[in-house]
């Protein structure tokens, strides 16, 4: 008797790690993807399991096999593509969420306006004291999330026009800490997820049209198009496994999985 | 005569134990510290230019190749003639594959960007002075420009380049100078901060305090080693960042001082307890005909204990040393990692650990940044061993009499 339910037992253990689904990558997908999963378990009763580690740790245990999705802040890059058609295997993605970067500064800053170009040059060291666009006379410290950060590398994209950073930049490994540093700098600026900015920083302006208007960075102002920073968050998969992952992110898509798009603090995708 | 024999049979089956696992050890550090390097030394072979990427230029380009340091200060427009790096004087028109494919309607391109190769082809063909940056899989055999020969990466880029941009198009700088100057700069100022309070404190505990203070104080110093090093990040952070911007009027407080303030308190307990130790190894004759001959109780300590535990404290000053240079998190929470060259204390500075944990999550595996951190990794762990072979052998110097 004992012996049948311990194999019982372990058939059952079986069974549910192969319909147990691996998801990694991106940490600023993380605690979408986690609640996303938690609901998603609930429903379908299926196991997910999602972990961290960021963009490219994701892309790697894709490649190796050792996990079903892929989270990324970022596209995936030609070299990680090569790698896994070298193994025989093709790439699916699919854009989840979108998330809107605000720019920050610190609150007792009165500048609130600043346009592609002024932050490009702020970002990039060729203006270095806030009263070149119209602040105070208090030198400019930019912060900056760190070098491989998805965040980094869209900012740069779509910001700096592909410059690059200057080389003194601070660097913060994390946003929580890019928020704490600006909220206690004066003179600092720096750029975050639009749902981690909060009263102990200044949210931009910012204008991609050369001055003529000025966009609040809202969630409305975002949704409508009108805001310019805002970039996709990705799923990515072997497309020979679409049939095991698509029920999940079908569920991601549906209007109940973007209602928890909305409720973590990115943006629906429609 | 059986008992005898099954303890021998025991005791040399314990014996091999022993021997196998520290066999097992060896080779575990052995096997971590080959694959260090062979990770890393794949760098030396790989190109600064993206895999899968080419750079090319008009046929009419006499230019033969270009560092990545000029491909850099090319594309980000402080390099703006031909004439710079050594080449005809026209205007350099660097074309990333998005400029040059937006100026095209899709039909022009192609569903399938069938057309892109020749449009590309044409555009480099119509500009004298272009520097295009695309993907290799659009090169056709009509290719009317020249691509630029891959340039692998040098010992001395490496190594005394001064710019770390890991991650910048077409062409990723790789400079660990400074890097490596950010790394030592700040643990060696961390020690400078812990040696006279650690020594203090050594000489507190091992000459003057009585035992029933020692046996609370000891135990208390030692719990400083156990807190998690992200905890004194934190703390660094939140309290000594504001205080240093304030007290020194700078204008950003994450600066090299920061970071040498938190390592110092890190490196405390390891500085206070060897020291202490070699202290406490003093003989007790030797300490009494000092008082005997006259001596006061610190003229004993001056004289006698110190010289006597030289060797114990420079152990723990290399042991110090060890431990600030191998610390991550603290380290990457308060400095401000920055990658300048360190001209002084108030400013960032960028160090090697902090650039391994906070670069290694996101870079894609097997790529040049990858292995250029395991290169970085490798370069920490020979620093880590120069100094603990050093302290090994200040260790077992001979004692001044």
């Amino acid at each position: 008797m004992k012996r049948i339910l311990i194999s019982f037992a372990l058939v059952a253990m079986f069974a549910s790690m192969v319909s147990a689904q691996k998801v990694k990558g991106s940490d600023t997908c993380l605690p979408l993807v986690q609640k996303e999963a938690e609901s998603y378990m609930k429903k379908a009763g299926t196991k997910v399991t999602v972990t961290g580690g960021g963009s490219g740790i994701g892309f790697a245990a894709l490649i190796e096999g050792t996990t079903d999705l892929a989270m990324a802040s970022r596209s995936i890059k030609f070299d990680e593509k090569m790698k896994m058609q070298n193994g025989g295997k093709s790439v699916k993605s699919v854009v989840m969420a979108k998330d809107a970067l605000s720019v920050v500064v610190n609150p007792s800053n009165k500048v609130t306006n600043l346009t592609r170009e002024q932050l490009e040059g702020i970002f990039t060291g060729k203006i270095t004291n806030w009263k070149q666009v119209g602040g105070a006379d208090l030198p400019i410290v930019a912060y900056s999330r760190e070098t491989t950060s998805g965040t980094y590398e869209f900012f740069k994209e779509h910001v700096l026009k592909n410059k690059n950073y200057k080389s003194g930049i601070l660097s913060m490994p994390a946003t929580g800490a890019i928020i704490q540093s600006v909220s206690q700098t004066k003179g600092a600026i720096g750029y975050v997820g639009m749902a981690y900015a909060n009263s102990s920083v200044k949210e931009i302006h910012v204008s991609y049209d050369g001055g003529r208007t000025y966009v609040q960075p809202t969630k409305a102002n975002a949704k409508a198009g009108k805001y310019p920073i805002v970039r996709p968050l990705f799923l990515y998969y072997e497309a020979k496994s679409e049939g095991r992952v698509k029920p999940f992110i079908n569920y991601i898509l549906s209007a109940e999985g973007q209602a928890i798009v909305e409720k973590v603090g990115y943006l629906e995708i429609k | 005569m059986f008992k005898k024999k099954r303890n021998r049979f025991v005791e040399t089956l314990v014996e091999w134990a022993l021997r196998l696992s520290g066999g097992t050890t060896t080779l575990v550090i052995l096997l971590i510290s080959i694959f260090l390097f062979t990770e890393g030394w794949g760098l030396f072979k790989s190109s600064t230019v993206e895999k899968g990427y080419v750079l090319c230029v008009n046929r009419s380009n006499k230019i033969k190749n270009l560092t990545p340091k000029q491909i850099k200060e090319i594309f980000d427009g402080n390099i703006t003639s031909w004439k710079q790096v050594g080449g005809n004087d026209i205007p350099i028109e660097p074309l990333r594959m998005d400029d040059i494919a937006s100026q095209y309607t899709e039909e022009e391109i192609g569903a399938n960007f069938e057309h892109l190769p020749q449009k590309l082809s044409e555009a480099i063909a119509s500009r004298p002075g272009a520097l295009a940056f695309f993907s290799e899989q659009f090169i056709n055999i009509n290719f009317q420009g020249r691509v630029l020969p891959a340039e692998t990466i040098t010992l001395k880029e490496y190594f005394g380049g001064k710019e770390w941009f890991p991650t910048a198009t077409p062409a990723a700088q790789f400079g660990v100078l400074p890097l490596i100057l950010g790394t030592l700069w700040v643990s060696i100022a961390a020690i400078l901060i812990a040696l006279p309070f650690g020594m203090a404190v050594a000489i507190y505990l091992a000459e003057i305090a009585n035992s029933r203070i020692r046996k609370i104080l000891k135990p208390l110093i030692e719990l400083l080693a156990g807190i998690p090093s992200v905890v004194y990040g934190f703390f660094g952070l939140i309290v000594i960042v504001p205080l240093i911007r304030s007290i020194f009027h700078l204008p950003v407080g994450e600066t090299a001082l920061a970071g040498a303030i938190v390592l110092a308190i890190m490196a405390l307990p390891t500085i206070i307890t060897v020291a202490e130790d070699a202290m406490r190894t003093t003989p007790l004759a030797m300490k009494e005909s000092s008082l005997a001959l006259g001596a006061t109780h610190w003229q004993t300590i001056y004289r006698v204990v110190i010289p006597y535990a030289s060797s114990g404290i420079l152990a723990a000053i290399v042991l110090g040393i060890g431990r600030a240079i191998g610390e991550t998190m603290a380290v990457l929470m308060v400095t401000g990692n920055a990658a300048v060259m360190p001209h002084s204390l108030t400013e960032p500075v960028r160090t090697i650990p902090a650039t391994i944990a906070a670069e290694l999550g996101e870079s894609a595996m097997g790529s040049v940044q990858y292995q250029a951190l395991f290169m970085l990794g490798a370069i920490l762990f020979v620093l880590t061993l120069g100094i603990s072979i050093w302290a090994e052998i200040i260790r077992k110097e001979p004692k001044v009499q």
